[in-house]
């Protein structure tokens, strides 16, 4: 039978599955063979906190939704254009992320009596009229795989756990996307050792494929041409291993070896991961005990001359602050990258969240100013973890960079940068004792020297306790604490003269201006991008700098009727915004552990816009 | 060790060098002022060059040390001085990293940290002040303060009961043990020997008499009339003989030393347990003394054995992946494995 190909500008699916699925492998090795066709991406991996939750359960789904395209894809999608569901509890819990009309494949074999009860259900989902809306495709997946593999003399339990490479080779039957890259991993993966693995693996992805292409069941066929991405060499990347070669970068380009203390905690681990594995770049990564050791270990790395770092999330990043302010008293260069979770307190672990914003400026004791920065996408993770160290180099300062949940875990294509092309960082330690003073200061940044043990002549102390102008002695004297104090938060503000001006997407006067930082920069520029083809006087603002501000904010904010911030907190950027320029802005916020919804957000915009419009 | 960190004989260090220009803020007659004298006394001694001497400190008393040493030194936070000394001492292995913590700073906020450099091994000495009190914070009872001690936090006597800790620095499989005490500064500067000399953790724990808050302390262990017949030395390979004129000796019985004497006739010399510092179990008996109020207090190094240091053994990964991989290649790094073009 004759297929049809229709070719489409952009498609979301969404694998989900029980945790023990390989729902993840599943996605991301979609997300490479797309990603190396030239797609424009964006996923969202969406797991339990749980790593075996029981097997069947609605709490155990694990999900992987990837949108692609050929234009400028930049949100994992607000709905789902398919959905692969892997059992009962994975159908009930994503059917609602579906678009009316979207098409949903499920493995039929896993819709039995048994996993109706594992996932809370009275009925056989499938026989639900609510499902009239979609396109449902019942595909005997455990049944097929097991065909397939039936002359390896293979256990259940074994077949069973191939059955996401059937799925994965039906997705790319239906999406045109050759099997090579899937090809190749599997035999990388799994080749060396274990052949009947790789085998296996590779003839359920193949009968994945063929079923597609046989079957009358499936009568269209897609096809999403390559996306018109800027020249250059790309490649597909994750927020958090982004952030890694961000660090490692900045140690290269500034000569500094790189140090990282750490300690294991979702969603960040994998920047350990990453560096852990980089041993040739001289790299030292070191598993400290807690939270505070890790911090601590980096302030010492540094004060002996390394680019110490630390990375956490949220409840690590509370335990870290004590020794922040150490750091800022010993005007030391730190790295402190947050992967944002859902909080307070343990809160949602593998969901995303931007509430840590004013414990990031504000949180902790004293008068304790440093920078802030935030990244906006998976592939900016890069930029702004390699900036985070050039700021803190050049103005001995602890920087916390923001990432999050959803940017560490998500991927995109990423246009790497010629080394070369990276933005110097210099390193001057102090060496000459005849003029070495502790705290001293550089007149443009008022950076202290950064002298390290080893040098000749310049032995010296210094500490958490508030110290003398120039000479950094223990000072007790009330005029010299409010000098220092100021003397600190100037040094802050200095860096607002050495980062650019904040740009602008669209025109500097009109209806609304949307200001965002981080993560949530996909979603504004979507939702203002649709709102402009609309003829809507929109125009986004997109902050990297958080602490200090770029100098222009305050001037790019007065162009404007209204300022909305959407945020994924209760209102943390906007209460700086107010402080800093009483501007009357106001919030957009939404606090799920998921990322804003592109629709929402133009839909808020329109009902602010609904006055001058409706 | 390199030779381009050590001194050379023309420019031999004295006493001087080591003293800061700060005034020493101790209370008078506080037993830190010992220490301090001991230690400066000693480091010149050492092959190291002064710029490669690093003193690291918490919150405290003790942990004013560092201030007063004319040497590179970082004073923390409260109990973080393993933390920050163990980034110091991997980011540059070639230095000479000592942490001068106390009793409540090591043991109470910073206990975690402290175990877990000793397990370790990084090469780090550690002097672990302890006056059974919280001093700066004036007269709380501390993690050694001992069952019924009266401060001004337990005005009816403490209830916890106390660290040993020689024997939590043995439980954390520290490779080099030793006490002392502030009043014995020939003694004191030999366990500071010891622990310059250690390659891997050396955790020195030395009795030091708060003589504002808990004034008196140890005397039985370091005044001259009670002093021989409540301590005994530890010297590897020799017998374990104390007391006045040397009357008196621990013997094992079992796993269970006891204290006999040397003049009744029972006993001789040869009868009495020889310590052996490469003895980990040994190393335990000894420092359960503690509990049998008819023993005496051990004093010397309880244990001092060999095992690799964290920073060689990191050192040794890089130099591995370097030859193994070559010297990483940042672009290729950045480049990763799948790659596509865009025109």
């Amino acid at each position: 039978m004759a297929k049809t190909v229709k070719t489409l500008d952009e498609v979301t699916i969404r694998f989900a599955g029980d945790s023990g699925d390989g729902m993840q492998l599943t996605g991301t090795q979609f997300t490479n063979t797309v990603a190396s066709l030239g797609n424009d991406l964006s996923t969202l991996p969406d797991y339990p906190a749980e790593i075996r939750a029981p097997a069947g359960t609605t709490y155990g789904v694990s999900g992987f939704q990837i949108k692609f395209g050929s234009t400028d894809i930049l949100t994992p999608g607000d709905a789902c254009d398919v959905l692969v569901a892997m059992n009962p509890a994975a159908l009930v819990t994503n059917t609602k992320i579906l678009r009316d009309g979207g098409t949903i494949i499920v493995n039929e074999d896993a819709f039995t009596e048994k996993n109706f009860k594992l996932a809370g259900l009275t009925k056989n989902p499938l026989d639900d009229p609510s499902l009239g809306k979609y396109i449902v495709h019942r595909v005997a997946i455990t049944k097929l795989t097991t065909n397939a593999l039936a002359d390896m003399n293979l256990s259940t339990r074994f077949v069973d756990k191939t059955k996401n490479f059937f799925a994965l080779g039906l997705m790319y039957w239906m999406y045109n996307r050759p099997l090579d890259q899937s090809i190749r991993f599997i035999q990388e993966k799994f080749g060396g050792k274990d052949t009947q693995i790789a085998e296996a693996n590779l003839r359920v992805m193949k009968a994945g494929y063929n079923y597609g292409d046989t079957t009358e069941v499936f009568t269209t066929r897609y096809d999403v041409k390559p996306a018109k991405l800027p020249p250059g060499k790309y490649r597909n990347i994750m927020g958090n291993v982004a952030t890694a070669l961000g660090l490692v970068a900045a140690a290269k380009r500034s000569g500094l070896q790189l140090f990282l203390g750490s300690y294991p905690i979702t969603p960040a681990s994998d920047i350990l991961h990453e560096l852990s594995k980089l041993r040739e770049f001289g790299v030292k990564t070191f598993q400290a005990e807690d939270e505070i050791a890790a911090v601590c270990s980096a302030i010492g790395a540094s004060y002996a001359g390394a680019l110490g770092a630390t990375t956490t999330s949220g409840p690590g990043l509370s335990l870290k602050t004590e020794a922040a302010g150490l750091a800022i008293m010993l005007e030391l260069p730190l790295v402190i990258i947050n992967v944002q979770r859902g909080g307070p307190s343990t809160g949602l672990p593998t969901k995303t969240e931007q509430a840590d914003l004013l414990q990031s400026v504000y949180g902790r004791n004293g008068e304790a100013p440093l920078c802030v920065i935030a990244a906006s996408t998976p592939a900016d993770c890069f930029e702004a973890a390699y900036e985070a160290a050039r700021i803190a180099v050049k103005f001995m300062t602890p920087v916390i960079c923001l990432t999050d949940g959803y940017l560490g875990n998500g991927a995109e294509p990423w246009r790497i940068p010629n080394v070369e092309d990276l933005p110097e960082i210099p390193v001057l330690f102090a060496k000459d004792p005849g003029t070495f003073q502790p705290y001293a200061r550089d007149e443009k940044t008022l950076a202290r020297p950064w002298a390290i043990p080893g040098t000749p002549g310049l032995e010296h102390r210094i500490g958490g306790l508030e110290k003398q102008h120039i000479t950094g002695n223990i000072d007790y004297d009330p005029e010299n604490h409010d000098f220092m104090i100021s003397m600190r938060a100037a040094k802050i503000e200095r860096i607002a003269q050495d980062i650019p001006v904040q740009t602008l997407e669209g025109e500097p006067t009109g209806d609304i201006l949307v200001v965002g930082w981080g993560s949530t920069y996909g979603a504004i520029k979507s939702a203002v991008t649709s709102l402009r083809e609309k003829g809507r006087k929109v125009t986004q603002l997109h902050l990297r700098y958080i602490n200090p501000f770029p100098r222009n904010l305050g001037d790019l904010l007065k162009g404007f009727t209204h300022v909305l911030v959407p945020e994924i907190n209760k209102g943390q950027l906007i209460s700086l915004l107010r402080a800093k320029y009483l501007v009357n802005a106001r919030g957009f916020n939404v606090v799920k552990g998921l990322p804003l919804r592109a629709e929402e957000i133009e839909m808020h915009i329109e009902s602010i816009l609904g006055g001058n419009h409706v | 060790m390199s030779e381009t960190i050590q001194q050379t004989a023309s420019e031999k260090l004295t006493v001087k060098d080591f003293q800061s220009d700060q005034d020493v803020r101790w209370c008078p007659g506080c037993g830190d002022y010992s220490i301090l004298a001991q230690v400066q006394r000693v480091l010149p001694e050492f092959p190291h060059k002064k710029e490669n001497f690093v003193a690291i400190s918490g919150i405290g008393c003790s942990s004013r040390f560092p201030y007063y040493l004319n040497i590179y030194g970082v004073h923390g936070i409260h109990g973080r001085a393993p933390a920050i000394a163990s980034g110091v001492k991997l980011a540059n292995p070639k230095l000479d990293v000592w942490v001068a913590t106390g009793d409540g700073d090591g043991l109470s906020i910073g206990g975690n940290h402290m175990i877990h450099m000793l397990r370790r091994n990084l090469n780090i000495k550690v002097l672990l002040f302890n006056n059974q009190i919280y001093g700066l914070t004036k007269g709380q009872f501390s993690p050694t303060s001992v069952l019924g001690q009266i401060t001004k936090s337990t005005p009816m006597g403490v209830i916890d009961s106390p660290f040993i800790p020689v024997s939590l620095a043995l439980g954390a499989q520290a490779t080099l043990v030793a006490r002392t005490m502030d009043r014995d500064p020939k003694h004191l500067q030999e366990m500071v020997r010891r622990a310059e000399l250690h390659h891997g953790t050396s955790f020195v724990e030395i009795y030091q008499n708060c003589n504002v808050f808990n004034d008196g302390a140890f005397f039985r262990f370091t005044e001259k009339e009670s002093k021989d017949d409540n301590i005994v030395y530890l010297n590897h390979g020799k017998p374990l003989v104390y007391g006045k004129d040397r009357s008196r000796g621990v013997r094992l019985n079992g796993f269970t030393p006891e204290s006999v004497s040397l003049v009744d006739g029972k006993y001789s010399v040869n009868d009495l347990l020889v310590h052996d510092e490469k003895d980990s179990t040994l190393a335990f008996i000894l420092a359960n003394m503690i509990h049998n109020p008819d023993m005496p207090r051990p004093m010397g190094v309880f244990l001092a054995v060999e095992n690799p240091t964290y920073e060689d053994q990191l050192d040794n990964q890089i130099a591995r992946a370097k030859s193994k991989k070559g010297e990483g290649d940042l672009q290729k790094l950045l480049d990763g494995e799948e790659t596509w073009m865009i025109q």
